[in-house]
C-alpha cells in the first residue's frame, strides 16, 4: 500500500474541487485517502461560566454535525471511485493538525482548498493554505 | 425579545412609581438595609472572647495552616507541575475541543480579579496601614493548599448529566463525599453552604459589586442617585442572565483579561518609574506588619485587615472557585487542584501586591512628619484627597497617569459586571441543589438577583461591605468543615498521582 493523500476538507466549494483532484490521482496511483475535517479550536480562548459547564455537550454536538454535514457528503462524493477513504475530524488549528497528520501518517500530498479570502483577512486571521505553503513537509496541492 | 421587553416595562413602572422621592430612596434602602442586616454581620465578625480577633478570620487561617502542613506545602513543591499543566504539557491532544487547565483558570480567575484587587486592597490599607498587606500576601500563600483541596474534591465529585454538561463544587463533595466515606451530616453542610452561597452571590458577587461600580461612574460623571445605577445595571444584568443574551457576556469576558493586563502593565511602569522607592515601600510593608506604624489596633488590626481582605479578594476555602473549576477536561481530579492553587498567587500575592506598592509609593496615606506614624481619624488612616476603596487606588495612579482613573473607572464597572455574572451562576448552582433544576425555578432566582442590583447600587458602602464580608465567609464555615473530613481523600489522589508520575504512567505529551 503506498502513502496516503491528506485533504484537508470543510464542506466549501473549494475544498470539493479539492478532494475531486483528490481522487482522481488516488484512484491512479491507488492511494488512499485521509480525509481531514478540522473544527477551529484553542485551548487559550476564553470561555464563560456557562460556555465552561456546557463544553461537553457541546463538544459531542459539534462532532455529531460535522460528521453528518460535512463528512458523511465528502465519504459519499469518494466511495463508487474504489478508493480507500479514512475519515478524521479533529479539534485544533487547521494547518498544525494537517502537517501533525502528514508527519505521522508519512502522507505522500496535501491537498487543500483556498477559501479566496482577501489578502487583508488572511493576514488578519490567517489562511490554511498560506500557512501550509509555509511549513508543510510533504508537496501541497492548492485549489482555488 | 419579549422577556427583555418585559423586564424593560418592569423598571419604567418602578421607575415612575418612585420618581418622586428619588433622593429619600437610597436612605429609605440604606436605613432598611443596614437594620435588617447589622445582627448577622455582628455574629459572624463577633471577637474570639477576650481577644480583638474575629473568630471567621481565625477559621479560615487555621483551615489554611492545616492545609499547607497536611499536604507538605503543596503551593511550593508542585507549582513547576501547575505551571506545565497550565500550558498543556500533559493534556491528552485527543482530548482538544473540551475546556483546557488554561480555559478554567482563566475563567476562575475572571471570577476573583476584580474589586477584591483594587477596592479590597485600598481598604486594607487605609484601616490596617501598609502592614495589612504583609498578611494578605501570607494569606494568599496560604491560601493556595486550600484552594488546591477544594478544587480537587470540586473535579472529583461534580456531577455529570446524561447530556454531558456538568455541576460541580462543595455543595455535591459534601454530600457525595461524605456518603463516600460513612460520614453524618453531608447533606446538612450542603445545604447551609448552598444558602449562603446564596446569601454571598446577593453580597459580595452582586451589591458590593455594583455599589463599587455606582461610586466609580459618580466620580467621573458626577453625583446621583445610587437606584438609577441599580437600575441601568439590573436591565444588562437581567438580559444577560434572563433573556439569555450571551453575546454582552461574551464580550465582557474578553475584555476583562485584556483590561486585568492593561492594569498589572500601569502599575508595574508606575513602579518601576519609582523603583528607588521600592526597598522603603517593603520595609514600610514590614514594619507595618508587625508595629502597625500608630493604625487603629496596631498589629493585630494590620492583620486582620489583611486576612479579611485576602480571603475577600481570593475566595479561597469560600468554595466558590471549586464550583467554577469542575468543568475542566481531565481523568486526574488532583490537577485541577494544582492549576487552581495558582489562583490566589496571581490574584493576591500578584496583584494586589503591586496594587499596594503603588498606594505606598505615590504617598496616598498620610503620615505625622514628627513621629512617623499614620494620622488616624475615626479608625481610618487620613488620605491625601480623603478617599478610599476604589477612589483611593485611583488617585495613586492618577499621580503617575492623569488619565488612568477613566481607565480605572471602565475596568472597574466590567469587573464588577463579570464578577456579578460569575457570581449569578454560582448563586444559581447553589439555588437548583436546593430546590431542583428547573427554568422556572431558575428565573426566581435570577429575578431575585436582578432586585438586588438596585438596592445595592441605593445602599452606602459600610454596610454593604459588612454584609458581603459575612455572607462570603459564612460559605466557608461549612465549606471547611467538609474539606477536614474530605482531606484524607485528596491525600490519596496525591499518592497515587505521584505514583503515576514516577512509574511513567502520566507522561508529558508535548
Amino acid at each position: 500500500m503506498s502513502d496516503p493523500f491528506i485533504v484537508g476538507y470543510d464542506g466549501s466549494p473549494a475544498s470539493d474541487r479539492a478532494l475531486d483532484v483528490a481522487i482522481a490521482q488516488a484512484v491512479e496511483a491507488s492511494t488512499p485517502i485521509i480525509l481531514v475535517h478540522v473544527l477551529e479550536w484553542s485551548p487559550y480562548s476564553f470561555l464563560t461560566q456557562e460556555e465552561l459547564a456546557e463544553r461537553h455537550r457541546r463538544r459531542k454536538e459539534e462532532l455529531a454535525r460535522a460528521e453528518s454535514a460535512v463528512v458523511t457528503p465528502a465519504l459519499e462524493r469518494v466511495s463508487g471511485h474504489g478508493v480507500e477513504v479514512s475519515p478524521v475530524i479533529r479539534y485544533g488549528h487547521s494547518a498544525e493538525i494537517l502537517v501533525e497528520l502528514a508527519k505521522s501518517e508519512k502522507a505522500r500530498q496535501i491537498f487543500v482548498g483556498r477559501d479566496g479570502s482577501s489578502a487583508f483577512k488572511a493576514r488578519l486571521f490567517g489562511s490554511t493554505a498560506a500557512t501550509l505553503v509555509q511549513v508543510s513537509p510533504v508537496p501541497c496541492t492548492i485549489l482555488p | 425579545m419579549s422577556v427583555i421587553s418585559r423586564i424593560f416595562v418592569f423598571f419604567a413602572a418602578l421607575l415612575a412609581a418612585t420618581g418622586a422621592q428619588a433622593q429619600s430612596l437610597d436612605e429609605t434602602i440604606n436605613g432598611l438595609f443596614e437594620s435588617s442586616t447589622g445582627w448577622y454581620v455582628d455574629l459572624i465578625f463577633a471577637n474570639f472572647p477576650g481577644t480583638e480577633v474575629p473568630w471567621i478570620v481565625g477559621w479560615l487561617v487555621i483551615g489554611a495552616v492545616v492545609f499547607s502542613l497536611y499536604f507538605g506545602f503543596v503551593q511550593f513543591r508542585w507549582v513547576g507541575h501547575s505551571i506545565r499543566l497550565v500550558k498543556g504539557d500533559y493534556s491528552d491532544p485527543n482530548d482538544a475541543g473540551e475546556v483546557s487547565h488554561f480555559q478554567a483558570l482563566a475563567t476562575a480567575l475572571s471570577g476573583t480579579v476584580g474589586l477584591g484587587n483594587i477596592a479590597g486592597v485600598a481598604v486594607a490599607m487605609s484601616i490596617g496601614g501598609p502592614g495589612a498587606m504583609f498578611w494578605m500576601i501570607l494569606a494568599g500563600l496560604l491560601g493556595m493548599a486550600t484552594k488546591f483541596t477544594e478544587c480537587t474534591l470540586g473535579v472529583k465529585y461534580r456531577n455529570e448529566f446524561p447530556d454531558g454538561s456538568v455541576s460541580g463544587g462543595p455543595m455535591y463533595y459534601l454530600t457525595k463525599g461524605f456518603k463516600e466515606r460513612g460520614l453524618p451530616g453531608g447533606t446538612f453542610l450542603a445545604v447551609g453552604f448552598s444558602v449562603f452561597t446564596l446569601l454571598g452571590a446577593l453580597g459580595g458577587g452582586n451589591m458590593f459589586q455594583v455599589n463599587q461600580a455606582h461610586q466609580q461612574i459618580s466620580g467621573v460623571v458626577g453625583e446621583y442617585p445610587g437606584w438609577i445605577t441599580g437600575i441601568v445595571f439590573a436591565v444588562i444584568v437581567g438580559v444577560v442572565i434572563i433573556g439569555g443574551l450571551k453575546s454582552i457576556a461574551r464580550v465582557t469576558e474578553k475584555v476583562v483579561p485584556f483590561m486585568g493586563i492593561l492594569y498589572v502593565l500601569a502599575a508595574l511602569v508606575i513602579i518601576l518609574a519609582n523603583f528607588d522607592q521600592i526597598g522603603i515601600a517593603f520595609s514600610r510593608i514590614i514594619e507595618g506588619a508587625f508595629t502597625g506604624l500608630g493604625v487603629a489596633g496596631g498589629m493585630v488590626g494590620a492583620l486582620i485587615q489583611g486576612f479579611r481582605r485576602a480571603a475577600f479578594s481570593n475566595e479561597a476555602g469560600i468554595g466558590s472557585a471549586a464550583i467554577a473549576h469542575s468543568a475542566v477536561k481531565t481523568k486526574e481530579p488532583i490537577t485541577e487542584g494544582f492549576v487552581a492553587l495558582l489562583e490566589p498567587f496571581i490574584d493576591t500575592v500578584v496583584i494586589c501586591t503591586i496594587t499596594a506598592l503603588v498606594i505606598i509609593i505615590s504617598d496616598q496615606l498620610v503620615t505625622d512628619p514628627e513621629t512617623g506614624l499614620f494620622v488616624v481619624e475615626n479608625g481610618q488612616i487620613v488620605t491625601q484627597s480623603g478617599a478610599t476603596g476604589v477612589a483611593l487606588t485611583s488617585d495613586a495612579f492618577a499621580t503617575a497617569f492623569s488619565w488612568f482613573p477613566i481607565v480605572l473607572a471602565v475596568a472597574v464597572v466590567l469587573f464588577a459586571f463579570s464578577t456579578m455574572l460569575s457570581w449569578s451562576y454560582y448563586g444559581l448552582k447553589a439555588w437548583t441543589f436546593l430546590f431542583g433544576e428547573g427554568k422556572g425555578k431558575e428565573l426566581v432566582f435570577k429575578a431575585i438577583f436582578c432586585f438586588f442590583v438596585v438596592i445595592g447600587a441605593a445602599a452606602s458602602l459600610d454596610p454593604v461591605i459588612a454584609f458581603s464580608d459575612a455572607a462570603l465567609f459564612s460559605m466557608a464555615i461549612f465549606n471547611v468543615i467538609g474539606l477536614y473530613f474530605l482531606m484524607p481523600l485528596v491525600k490519596q489522589e496525591l499518592r497515587k498521582y505521584s505514583e503515576k508520575l514516577r512509574s511513567g504512567e502520566i507522561r508529558k505529551v508535548k
